[in-house]
């Protein structure tokens, strides 16, 4: 794939992990996870279910805490200091699976909320930049809307305006596709493909590979807490070196 | 072989024009055959209930209708009957200011507490019906203030120096609120503090012999109005409570997620007329000696502690309805935790608790009649107390409690449709 290696990557580093280990009570769920991630890099990450890819970009923006080693996003040490902690996320964006808009807030103010809130932006301001994030995932006319009344891909994609609303540098996604049906992935996908051409650093958690083969820089392969294996896209669906990737892929891609 | 292939495959050619739904039969003989009596059962059903109906109009109807309005006494009453049956309503056109203001407040000063009254519907509707401007919230504001004032009377400097003491706490709450709601909170509360201290001091001091408005001590409150008093104080002031209650049973700190918890089940576990008689009697012990509280503000406080318990755990099962996804994203977005409470989390949670609160609130309402007990002269106190001790009205109970009766179903049904129209008005999930 060409469009990948067009894509800039910058050499100014946007997260570190060093030597990240995390447990549930006695359970070890991330073991000794290294990752630096430049900026301007789209990185994908699979791996099979309960391999711990959730609870690893939940730790980058401290919706989980980390036990050991070291998170650096954008130059700021995550640690248990609140200050940090409340920085981090308002430049840290996510995407969930089940989209977490909050239905008692129309879809404009479902976008404004945090900028009035967290960055203190007025509120015209605030409303001029939503609509801009809306119209660029597509649904202005649904602003007036409520989340109950929109569609699933609809939904992601305002979850993913409300993200860029807070003028985020980093994006996180968690499955963003996997709880909507066959026929709005493609939509929400579109979006995502977007905003990787902007040059935006994505860390996405996806099993839909036509999406990684096309805007990812490195593929990441997760089992049992580990980083199993990472590699460019094309060397990783093409040849891949671990058993478990072997067999991961052959059961995804196989039928 | 071809031909069962030729019937599975299908193309549909012409579309198929749209067309009204099959008329039903109407009229009303169709409707009491569907309705009424559709099967022997429901017919049986039917009479039944008829019957019933008939055997209650039969008794009450002419008792209703035949009311005496007119007369000094209950045997004035049965002489303008003679004989026949009919209620004694002229008890309550005789003793209408008594039940509604009790037997001691003055009566040239009853226009004080019938414009509260007045007020209060100004006050209340910009909390109840949010589309109205939120100027008004203002009014809202003062309106405690202003209602102490009529009801109470006495120096205006106490109404002012607490007024003054609340506009402090909320001014320091939103210099230092922005950057940590905990300092606001509490900052703005010493302040507050310091203004009541220097404001009794003053107010002792500067209180006039002979004040505008002349004093009414509490003792001489009664009457429906003091169930209206008790019941707006304590709702008010048992929601907030409620949910702070609520929010520190699910609180990360674990001391105080264990004095919420206490208290709660405490509270929860303690009929209210026992804490009445509490209020009563002992909770004088835990003031200061010389300090007289009166019982109007102990039976307040009890009652809102009460219903405050059963609010918070008709919170925190809105609470827990939400999913974390909730929580999640509100963090992820960076709002600290007053903000995603005040914002997201509420909101939600509250919407969903309506239907308990108002059933909590309807509750409460109707058990500011156990102060009678207390000896305080509520509308049932008046009831069951000078009225009917009174030679003249002695025995007149169908007519009073009926009356009491009407007068709680009014205000408790107000409210239930309240809560429906607001249910309505802020679904907006479109499930
Ligand atoms: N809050 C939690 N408490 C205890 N165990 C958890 C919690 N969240 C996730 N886990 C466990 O951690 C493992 C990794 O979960 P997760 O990161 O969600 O996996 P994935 O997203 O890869 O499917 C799973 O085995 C899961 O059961
Ligand atoms: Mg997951």
């Amino acid at each position: 794939m060409a469009e990948a290696s067009q894509m800039k990557v910058s050499d100014e580093i946007a997260i570190t992990i060093d030597g990240m280990n995390k447990w549930y009570g006695s359970f070890h769920v991330l073991r000794d996870i290294n990752l630096t991630v430049n900026r301007g890099e789209r990185i994908v990450i699979c791996g099979p279910s309960g391999s711990g890819k959730s609870t690893l970009i939940r730790c980058i923006n401290a919706l989980e805490e980390h036990q050991q080693g070291k998170i650096i996003v954008d130059g700021t040490e995550l640690s248990s200091d609140l200050k940090n902690v409340d920085k981090i996320r308002s430049e840290v964006g996510m995407c969930f699976q089940h989209f977490n808009l909050f239905p008692h807030l129309s879809i404009l103010d479902n976008c404004t909320l945090a900028p009035i809130w967290v960055r203190k932006t007025p509120k015209k301001e605030a409303e001029e930049r939503a609509m801009h994030f809306l119209e660029k995932v597509k649904i202005p006319e649904q602003a007036d809307k409520f989340p109950g009344q929109l569609s699933g891909g609809q939904q992601q994609r305002v979850a993913i305006a409300r993200s860029l609303c807070m003028m985020p540098r980093i994006m996180l996604f968690d499955e963003p596709t996997s709880a909507l049906d066959p026929e709005m992935i493609k939509e929400v996908l579109d979006t995502m493909i977007e905003l990787a051409e902007e040059g935006m650093t994505m860390l996405c958690v996806t099993h839909e590979m036509g999406f990684a083969r096309q805007v990812a820089n490195r593929v990441i392969f997760m089992d049992a807490g580990q980083i199993v294996e990472q590699n460019e896209p094309e060397e990783f669906f093409n040849n891949p070196k671990s058993e478990r990737t072997q067999l991961f892929l052959s059961q995804i891609l196989g039928h | 072989m071809t031909d069962t292939s030729s019937q599975i495959a299908f193309v549909q050619k012409e579309p198929i024009p749209e067309s009204p739904p099959p008329s039903t039969a109407a009229g009303p003989v169709k409707w009491m055959r569907d309705n009424l009596f559709s099967g022997w059962l429901n017919s049986l059903l039917t009479l039944a209930a008829l019957w019933a109906i008939y055997v209650i109009l039969s008794g009450t109807l002419p008792w209703l209708l035949n009311g005496v309005w007119n007369a000094d006494s209950l045997a004035e009453c049965r002489e303008i009957l003679n004989g026949k049956t009919g209620a004694c309503f002229a008890v309550l056109a005789e003793r209408w200011n008594q039940l509604l203001f009790g037997f001691k407040y003055p009566a040239d000063l009853y226009w004080r507490p019938t414009l509260a009254f007045v007020l209060l519907f100004v006050a209340v509707a910009p909390v109840l019906f949010f589309d109205l401007p939120r100027k008004l919230l203002m009014f809202t504001a003062l309106y405690p203030f202003i209602a102490f004032y009529l009801i109470w009377g006495g120096t205006i400097w106490s109404p002012i120096f607490a007024l003054a003491g609340f506009a402090a706490w909320y001014m320091v709450f939103e210099r230092l609120g922005k950057n940590s709601f905990v300092q606001g909170f509490f900052g703005g509360a010493a302040v507050a503090a310091i203004v009541w201290g220097i404001g009794s001091f003053i107010t002792g001091a500067i209180a006039p012999e002979e004040p505008f408005l002349q004093a009414v001590p509490s003792r001489d409150l009664g009457g429906f109005m003091l169930n209206m008093m008790l019941g707006v104080t304590c709702v008010s002031l048992s929601i907030p409570i409620g949910i702070v209650l609520a929010l520190g049973r699910q609180s990360d700190m674990p001391l105080i997620k264990i004095i919420c918890v206490v208290f709660i089940e405490f509270i929860r576990g303690v009929p209210l007329i026992t804490l009445l008689f509490v209020a009563s009697v002992m909770l004088a012990y835990f003031f200061p000696p010389d300090s007289t509280v009166d019982l109007f503000l102990r039976v307040v406080i009890m009652i809102t502690v009460f219903s405050a318990a059963y609010i918070a755990e008709v919170i925190r099962g809105g609470l827990a309805a939400l999913p974390t996804g909730q929580y999640e994203a509100a963090d992820s977005l960076g709002l600290d935790y007053p903000q995603a409470m005040r914002l997201i989390i509420l909101p939600q949670a509250l919407k969903i608790s309506i239907p308990g609160i108002v059933n909590v609130a309807v509750g409460l309402f109707k058990d500011t009649t156990l102060v009678s007990v207390i000896s305080m002269f509520d509308l049932l106190g008046m009831i069951r107390g000078p009225i009917l001790a009174s030679t003249e009205w002695n025995g007149v109970y169908w007519e009073l409690l009926g009356f009491a009766a009407l007068l709680f179903f009014v205000v408790c049904y107000g409210i239930s449709q309240y809560s429906q129209w607001l249910e309505r008005r802020l679904a907006t999930d479109h499930r």
